[in-house]
Order: C-alpha cells, then structure tokens, then sequence
C-alpha cells in the first residue's frame, strides 16, 4: 500500500545524527565549515554587502545626472562608477545569490544530506570571496573605466593603462572558477543525490532552473575566461588578439564578450524564474500550472541563449545576414519566455491567492519583467536597435529584466525562506512597505529612463545638455531611485530585526509543497533524519495528507504527535 | 425575482460598457501623448527616409507590443483582483490543460512571424540607399562615390560618399570617394559634417583608436566605428530642410570624454554646399601654404612664426 512506505519511519527507533557530534560554534566553524546552509547564508550575506555596495554606485550615478551638466563627479570617477556599478551586480550579486539560495535549498530541496562535494562548495564561496576583494581592492589604486563589458580596443594598455582593467580581468577568473565549481557541484548533486521516488518529473522547479543555470555557466563561462585571458596577454605581453593594426580584431573580442554574456543574463534570470514557480503555487494554493511546459521551457531558453549573442551587435561592422539571424533567434527565445509568463498566470486563476509579501514580489516581478520582455522585441528587431542601442532605453530594457526577473524574484525567495533559514518569520508590515516602496521606486526610475533614451541621450555619459526635457526625466528618475533604495534599506532592516526577535516560524508556515519544509527551522546540520519517499511534485502535499489521515486513524488512541513522527 | 436577476445583469453590462471605454480611451491617451511628449515614446525622426520608416517600424512593433502588454497585464491583474483568498473560496486543483498550453505557444510564435515579416517588408527602404532627388547635387565631379562589393550604393550608383573616422574625442569627416585612399587634398572638417540637401549622402565609418558609435537620431540609426573595420550608412535629408543642423554625439563608451564627442550635420542646399566646398578648400589650400612656408623657415634655422 501507497501509505505504508512514508510511515515506516515511524516504527524504526531513529538515531539522530546531530547528537553524535556537537554543533561546532564561533568565527573559525564558519570559516572551515563545509555545511551547504552555513555556506549558503556566508553566500546570502556576502552577496547582499555587495549588493549594497552597486545600489550605492548607482545612487551616485544618480546623483550625478539628476542635474544637466552637472559637476559633482568628474568623468574618471563617473567612468569607474558605472564599471563597478555593473560589475558588482552581474558578478558579485546577482549570479552568486541564486548560487547561495541553491546551496542552502538544493539539497533540502531534492532531499539531500549536503551537496555532493561539501570542500568543493567551500572553495567556490571564498573564491568568490577572493574576486570581490581582488576588484574592490582596485578602488585604492584606480578601479577600471570601461564599463562592464571592457570592449577592447578601450581596455587594452595603451588607453587604460591602470591596473584596474587587471582588476577586473582577476575578478572575472576568479568568479568564474568560483561559479564553475559551484556549477559542476549542483549538477553531479541533482544527478545523483535526489530523495528516493524523486524523477525528473517530480524535481522542484527550482532545482530544475538551478540544473540549467549549471549547464549554461559550464559552458558559457570558459569562453569569458578565455576572451579576458587573451586581453591580459595583450595587456602585458605583447600579443595583438585584439589589435587591428596587428592583426588581432577588436570584434573577436566582442563576440566572446557576448557569447557568454547572453547566456550570462539567462544565468541571472532561470534561477529567478524557478523562485516565481515556487513561490505562486504556494501561495495561490494551486499546482503550477504546466508544470513540464515550464520545465521544457527552461531547457529550451538555455538552448536558444547560446545563439542569440550578436543581437548585443547590430551596430557593428556585419553582414545583413548575420543581423536577420540573429533577430529571428532573439524572437524565438521570446516564445518560450511568452509560455513562462501565461503559465505563471494560469496559476493564479481560480487559485485562492493569499498576498504575502513572497506574493507581492512575485506579482512585482511578473508585471515588471513583462515590460522587459516586450521591450526585449524591440531591441531584437535590429533597425529599431539601430536607434536603440546604447541608448538609456537599453539601461532601462535590462534593469526591467534584471532587477524585475531577478532582484524581485530574489526578494520573493528572501520573503518566502527567511522562515525556513533562521527560523523566524519576517514582518509583513514592513515586508509590503519595502515591496511598495521598492516596485513604485523602480518604475519611477526606469520606466522614465526609456523616453531619455528615445529622447537621444545615450548610456554611460557623465554629463548631458539640457536639451528636450532631458533633465527633468533625468531629475524623476533620480528622485525614483532613491525611493526605490529607500525599499531596499527597509527589507535590510526587517532582515536585522527579524534574525532575533521575529515570530518563530516553526518548519512549515507556508504550508508549502517541497521538501525543505519537512524538516525543522532552521534544519539540522544532517538536514533530514528520515528522507520520505516522493510521490509527486509536491511531496509536502502528500505529506500533510497523509498526517491528516493518520490522525484520524488514531484520533481514538493516545498516540505520539503527528509532527514528531514525520520528524522522527 | 427579476429585479434580482436584473441587478448582476446590469452590473455585468455595466461592466462591458466600462471595459469598452476603457479600451477607447487607450488609443486617444496614446495620440495625445505622442504629440504632447513629441519624441518621448519613439525613436526620433524626419531628417531621412531610414529614420522615418525605422519610426514607421517601430510604430507597428509599438501596437503589438501595446496589445500584448495589455492582454496579459490584465489578466494578471484580473487574477491578482479576482481569485484572492476569500472565506469559503476553493482553489481549483488544475494542473495545466495541454491544448491550451499549445494555443498560446502558437499565438506567440504567430505574433513573431507577424513582426518578421513587417521587418522584411520595412527593411530595403531602410539598408538600401535610394538615389539623389532631381534638386539634389549633380554628382559629377570627384567627390563621386566609388562603387564597391562591401557596401550599398543607390539604384544609379551615384552617391555623396563621406568619410567618417571617429578619434577620441571628435569625428573627422572627409569628403572623398576613396576612403582608404584619399587624395592628401580632400576636404575635410571636425565635429562639423556639411551635406547637401535631397542628395543621398553615403557614409564609411571607422576608427583610427578605439570603438566609437555614429549617430544622428534624426538621420537614422546607430553604426560602430570600430578599429581595422569599415561601417556604412547613408541618409537623405529632404529639401525643405536646407539650413537645418541635426546633432548626434558619439554612443560607445570610448573614453573619459566620450560625453562630449559631438557630432553635427548640417544641411545645405545644393549651391550653397558647393559653395561650402570651395572656401574649405580655399581654407585648407592656405593653411597648407602657411605650414609650408613654416617648415621653409624651420628648414633655414629661422624662428617659426607668422
């Protein structure tokens, strides 16, 4: 019988691994420790310093253009601003805190006792640890001043002659070997560590985006590794890949760029994607609507990703054909975005949707990154980007699908397993004041910033001429930004304050579908005592049903508490 | 009975009207704003056929996209309104419904391969340089474009051709056929770009240091100029536009000053750019006497000077 298996655990007298070794406590076990969730909160917390640092840079950006011809920076710092404005969050924040969710989610989530490398994990956070420092070490000498993207022939010796291009060039080696590790880890863990019953069919969304976000950085990331390389080499050692007078060709060097840096914005999203899947079902009280569509959709998106590159190029030197190409591949990877998106609305209808603040964010993020999308179509068609790129509605594009695909999915994931990691629930009250302040904040700072790109300004200028209503677009979409940081600043807050005195959330307050929620909060080093068998895509589902059944069964006979006998 | 049958009905048909209005009022609020925000929701334009029928796209993407936006935020917000979490509410247990699924996986592919094929219809007038207008400048002389494999030439092949280099922090434009080859006395001016009117003018963009980005807004798109490679573009700028200046600045990070790496076209008609030409090389034909006489003097052990 079907219920036999998941209550065998109780007539087995168990032996709870985290009493043979008393948990170890102090700086030194979080330095040494190989435990996926103190590993995973080293990489939250790591990644949200970081976080904050690049939302500061951007309120100085900010600052500097809400006036036309302003003088309060001058064009070097503004120049290094942006560069570490854009560095920061691609390499520091957004692609680490999707790799700090996983590490401390993956293996709870699939049913797992840690990951499948524990040193290994270990290694790919103080990497990254190592590549923060590294570039940010270069603000004591002179941080780089090409923009995140450091087209050559801009970044080679002769025109940044500096050691912060090199910076940089460290900061992309090390956070690379830093994700690769961390890729090769959540996959051989996902391939090979799922809790017994668990197929391919009942693997959280989650786990599935975490899956493809691992395949995409192992192939995406050796070619930025290789393209920076050859740039050190021609920095220093007189190699001429990029140097046309010898040669080399600054093109070559975008294309690389561009051959990891699209499946880089996927890398960003997919993670996000799988927070939204998630959470709505939860909190719409409904299965996810397509639960394979979406799966499939994933796998699709991570495909096409790796041949839409050269739609970051229309305005280069290239044949027509190239540009047709590459339009009708950026349509493609629209439609299976499109069926994301429906299907994620789908599980909203005739659901029962609760607006927690994890709720609010998801529908923050699922309004938001539409606009992204949408304005993605018009950048794909490559005449319109012709006016288009490089302008601010180019900025204004890819903060509504960074921070609205991802920085919002981010802060649903914080909202929705805050409980589960410190065992305390965050205010809701402040939760919803952040999400209002942070969703009203951003749109009044970059719906505006496509009209001061159609109006003509283009990006990374540190200054502007008052021409149009260039300065009044720019002034509201300063006044935008800081309201938008000031929603921020209250989520930091709430965070602070929820760790000591939050309300005690117990394993499961969300009565949610997944694994992690079986166990206790915050989960034992060992993180399950007893792994149930899955069933289907929502074990936690089964569970309860379960639990509910017996209770009836035993509602006669004085019995131990339905919770201690899942818990064991 | 029926007054409370009567009383959903109407507020049904209430409804209907209001979702009707509604869908009215988007159009006009889109009229108005676009002639009260002028260029502050599309690509600016009327300097040149490209840049006009880029707005013509981009329009067409706009109404899609304007439809799409719609459809699906409403339905988010019909669902975020409708399905919240009330006493006694059940969530349907659905799963997914597969046709479905396949229907709106097929909308969205047709809705692309709409957009595709306006891309296609739009594109020629928009790549391919048209010929000079019958007002325009009888391209008889020298600064005839030279007919290459790389690049688009108009129907007749006669075009205006422009040398375009970008350098940190200005552009050089010089006018001649042969941009890899020019003659040491071709005119030439900085930041300044004078053109003819209704005269298709050809451009060979590149750079003598690092990237940099052509673009006049009104004059259609953005084209790189980048090191070791050569771009092109074109533009036309219609008659009735003699006197005008179309101002551009440099769209690709190349510098600290890359802020100010203006670029200005200004368009003249036909007679009075030849006349333009000439006092350039009036200009340039002293300067170069000036500078000879100089290193003449430099030559002899003279001070330079005067």
């Amino acid at each position: 019988m079907a219920t036999q298996e998941i209550t065998a655990p109780v007539a087995v007298p168990q032996v709870a691994a985290r009493s043979v070794e008393r948990e170890r406590t102090g700086w030194t076990s979080w330095v040494t420790t190989t435990d996926h969730k103190r590993i995973g909160i080293m990489y939250l917390v790591l990644t949200f310093v970081f976080f904050l640092l690049g939302g500061t840079e951007a309120l100085l950006i900010r600052l500097q253009l809400a006036q036309a011809n302003n003088t309060l920076l001058d064009p070097e710092t503004y120049n290094q601003l942006i560069t570490m404005h854009g560095t920061t969050m691609i390499f520091l924040f957004v692609v680490p805190v999707m790799a700090g969710f996983g590490n401390y989610f993956l293996p709870l989530m699939i049913g797992a006792r840690d990951m499948a490398f524990p040193k290994l994990n270990a290694l790919s956070f103080w990497l990254l640890a190592a590549g923060g420092l590294v570039f940010y070490g270069s603000i004591f000498f002179s941080p780089p001043e090409c923009g995140w993207t450091c087209y050559t022939p801009l970044s080679e010796a002769q025109y940044l002659p500096s050691g912060g291009v090199d910076a940089w060039i460290y900061l992309i080696h090390l956070t690379g070997l830093s994700s690769l590790v961390g890729a090769v880890n959540f996959y051989v863990t996902i391939a090979n560590m799922r809790a017994p019953g668990m197929g391919w069919g009942r693997l959280p969304l989650f786990v599935w985006a975490l899956l493809i976000y691992a395949i995409l950085l192992i192939l995406a990331l050796p070619v930025i590794a290789g393209a920076v390389t050859l740039l050190l080499t021609d920095r220093h050692f007189g190699t001429h890949f990029y140097d046309p007078s010898n040669g080399g060709s600054p093109l070559l060097y975008q294309h690389l760029f561009w051959f990891f840096g699209h499946p880089e914005v996927y890398i960003m999203v997919l993670p996000g994607f799988g927070i939204i899947s998630e959470v709505l079902p939860v909190f719409a009280r409904k299965p996810i609507f397509g639960y394979k569509a979406i799966a499939a959709s994933t796998v699709v998106i991570a495909f096409l990703s790796l041949l839409v590159w050269a739609h970051h190029m229309f305005a280069t030197p290239s044949p027509t054909f190239v540009f047709v190409f590459f339009m009708m591949s950026s349509f493609l990877i629209a439609v299976p975005t499109g069926v994301k998106m429906f299907n994620w609305v789908a599980t909203l209808w005739r659901g029962t949707i609760e607006f927690t603040t994890a709720l609010l964010f998801c529908a923050g993020f699922l309004g938001t990154f539409l606009i992204g999308g949408i304005t993605g179509i018009f950048l794909a068609v490559f005449p319109i980007d012709w006016q288009l790129t490089d302008t601010y509605f180019v900025v204004a594009h890819f903060h509504y699908v960074l921070m609205g695909g991802a920085v919002f999915a981010v802060f649903a994931g914080i909202y929705y397993w805050f409980p589960k990691i410190t065992g305390r629930l965050l205010s809701e009250g402040l939760g919803k004041l952040s999400f209002w302040l942070m969703l009203i904040g951003f749109q009044v700072t970059f719906l505006i910033q496509h009209s001061i790109g159609l109006d003509g300004m283009p990006r990374r200028v540190y200054e502007y001429a008052d021409v149009g209503h260039l300065e009044l677009y720019n002034l509201i979409s300063t006044i935008g930004s800081f309201i938008l940081g000031i929603g921020i600043i209250v989520t930091v807050i709430n965070v602070l304050r929820s760790t000591k005195h939050g309300v005690i959330a117990g394993p499961d307050p969300w009565k949610a579908n997944t694994l992690e929620w079986f166990t206790s909060s915050p989960p034992p080093v060992n993180n399950f005592d007893v792994i149930p068998r899955v069933r289907s895509v929502e074990p936690m589902k089964d569970i309860r049903r379960q639990v509910e059944r017996q209770m009836g069964e035993t509602a006669s006979r004085p019995a131990p508490a339905p919770e201690s006998s899942i818990q064991a | 009975m029926p007054r409370v049958l009567a009383a959903p009905r109407q507020k049904l048909r209430r409804r209907r009207v209001l979702a009707l209005a509604a869908a009215a009022a988007v159009p006009l609020l889109l009229a108005f704003a676009g002639t009260a925000f002028g260029s502050a929701i599309a690509p600016e334009t009327g300097g040149s056929p490209n840049a006009d029928k880029i707005h013509t796209l981009y329009w067409a993407v706009m109404i899609v996209a304007i439809i799409v936006f719609l459809g699906v935020e409403g339905a988010l917000f019909y669902s975020l309104f409708k399905f919240r979490a009330r006493r006694g509410a059940v969530a349907a247990q659905i799963r997914g419904n597969t046709r479905l699924e396949i229907g709106w996986t097929v909308g969205a592919a047709v809705i692309l391969v709409v957009l595709a094929v306006v891309t296609f219809i739009e594109l020629p007038g928009i790549r391919n340089p048209p010929n000079s207008g019958p007002n325009g400048l009888q391209l008889a002389d020298r600064v005839l474009v030279a007919a290459g494999p790389t690049k688009a030439l108009p129907p007749n092949g006669k075009s205006l051709n422009i040398c375009v280099n970008g350098q940190q922090y200005v552009w050089r434009y010089t006018y001649a056929s042969n941009c890899n080859n020019a003659p040491l006395n071709s005119v030439f001016s900085y930041e300044q770009m004078v053109v003819p009117t209704d005269t298709t003018v050809t451009l060979d963009i590149n750079s003598q240091d690092v990237a940099h980005s052509w673009w006049i807004p009104r004059l259609g798109g953005k084209f790189d100029a980048i090191p070791g490679y050569t771009n092109h573009t074109w533009f036309k700028v219609p008659g009735k536009l003699a006197g005008t200046t179309f101002t551009g600045q440099c769209a690709e990070l190349c510098g600290r000053n890359h802020a100010n790496m203006i670029a200005e076209v200004t368009a003249m008609t036909p007679d009075n750019f030849e006349a333009w030409l000439d006092r350039q090389r009036a200009a340039i034909r002293q300067a170069d006497q000036a500078a000879a006489r100089q290193r003449q003097r430099v030559q002899q052990g003279q001070a330079p000077g005067g």
